[in-house]
């Protein structure tokens, strides 16, 4: 078996293996901040950042890194990235920064940083783990933004704030509460399963 | 008025539910409901290292983080923090109950990157909680995480025997699931506000 090339990877990341549709990763930021899609987008940013970077450190350091320890090296890694992300959103977003909240931290909880770090930057080259990470960062935020397109419409009537719907449109209100966002994502899965059934789910794992 | 730690223990539970209004600590929550009984030991070792981490995680932000004007740190304190206390746990778990420990397997280490405990100390510093009441969101949050998923894992056991269409079954259904739970959930909103 050859080492996967970079369009591999990308697509791997993007759809095949999409962290969200694929392996139920990673969902709590996913629910939480996609009620406005000015929030989601800035937290992806974030999250692709730190996803990309991280990789590439892990896989920088994976032949310094003791095995028993490589777990809390991971998380050290990622949290001071996500300080970065952090920083810098308060410097200069302070406001979407603050409506964030806890979720821009709960980026180093996310398991599929963890997650691409063990499975794929622990055992390949620099650029290889750090285009990885970028892909898996990507298709996690495709879906976030599919998910808060719809949210923001169907809740607020708007999209990155802008009014869409005619004046007289009943706003879901519910769209935007916590329930909206677990059937939202419930039924986006349903479809992106029912349209591309993958071998995994046929042997019902 | 700022409410006591009496109200946010049980707003904790009911009406900002942790997992059901916050969206925290799902990936387990998914993964583990699949049996009641595994789901009861997660549940309360995520009860036991919320409580405790809580309590710790407040001592280190005021009388360290906050007077050396640290704050950018606390995330690498307090992802220590909840890493050393899973580890105490899995340790007591494993002398305790070998068949439980099993049956949790990878999922027990993963409570360190359970994103309901880190959300809710995160929330307790955003929130300017005082010690009683972060000893009480603390211990809340878990045990709301906890009814949760047991609730959830109660469910999806008869389930079993239901026809799910199969595109939805596993994850999306228990997403769906999880979504009229929460419904329910939103009902108590009006209730004990916390923000």
């Amino acid at each position: 078996m050859g080492k996967p090339g970079a369009g591999t990877i990308m697509l791997n990341g993007l759809w095949r293996e999409n962290p969200i549709f694929r392996q139920i990763l990673g969902i709590c930021s996913a629910l939480a901040v996609t009620n406005l899609l000015v929030n989601t987008v800035t937290l992806c940013a974030g999250m692709v950042a730190v996803t990309a970077l991280s990789s590439g450190t892990v896989s920088l350091l994976r032949n310094v890194t003791p095995r028993r320890v490589r777990m809390m090296v991971q998380v050290l890694i990622i949290a001071s990235y996500v300080i970065l992300v952090d920083l810098v959103l308060k410097a200069y977003l302070p406001e979407i920064s603050k409506a964030l909240g806890p979720y821009v931290g709960l980026i180093i909880t996310n398991c599929i940083i963890m997650g691409r770090a063990e499975a794929f930057a622990g055992s390949n080259r620099v650029l290889p783990s750090m285009l990885d990470g970028l892909a898996s960062g990507l298709g996690y935020s495709l879906v976030l933004v599919c998910v808060a397109v719809v949210r923001e419409l169907l809740g607020f009537g708007t999209i990155w704030n802008v009014a869409l719907m005619p004046e007289d449109f009943t706003r879901w209100t519910l769209m935007v509460m916590a329930p909206g966002a677990f059937f939202m994502l419930g039924i986006f899965i349903w479809i992106a399963r029912g349209l591309f059934p993958s071998k995994a789910e046929a042997t019902g794992s | 008025m700022e409410p006591g730690p009496i109200a946010i223990f049980f707003a904790a539970i009911f009406t900002s539910n942790i997992l059901l209004v916050n969206f925290l600590g799902m990936c387990s929550f998914l993964s583990i409901s699949r049996e009641l009984k595994a789901s009861v030991g997660l549940g309360l070792a995520v009860t036991f290292v919320l409580t405790t981490t809580s309590l710790i995680a407040y001592l280190l932000n005021q009388y360290v983080l906050v007077p050396l004007e640290m704050e950018h740190l606390r995330y690498i304190v307090f992802i220590v923090v909840i890493a050393a206390f899973v580890q105490l746990v899995e340790i007591v778990i494993e002398r305790i109950s070998p068949v439980l420990y099993v049956n949790l397997g990878i999922f027990l280490p993963l409570i360190t990157v359970n994103c309901a405990i880190l959300g809710s100390l995160l929330f307790l510093v955003i929130r300017e909680y005082d010690l009683w009441q972060s000893l009480a969101f603390g211990a809340g949050s878990g045990l709301g995480w906890m009814l949760a998923i047991v609730a959830l894992a109660g469910i999806r056991q008869r389930m079993k025997y239901s026809k799910v269409p199969a595109a939805l079954e596993g994850p999306g259904i228990a997403l769906i699931i999880t979504g009229l739970m929460s419904l329910a959930f939103v009902g108590f909103s009006g209730m004990i506000p916390i923000q």
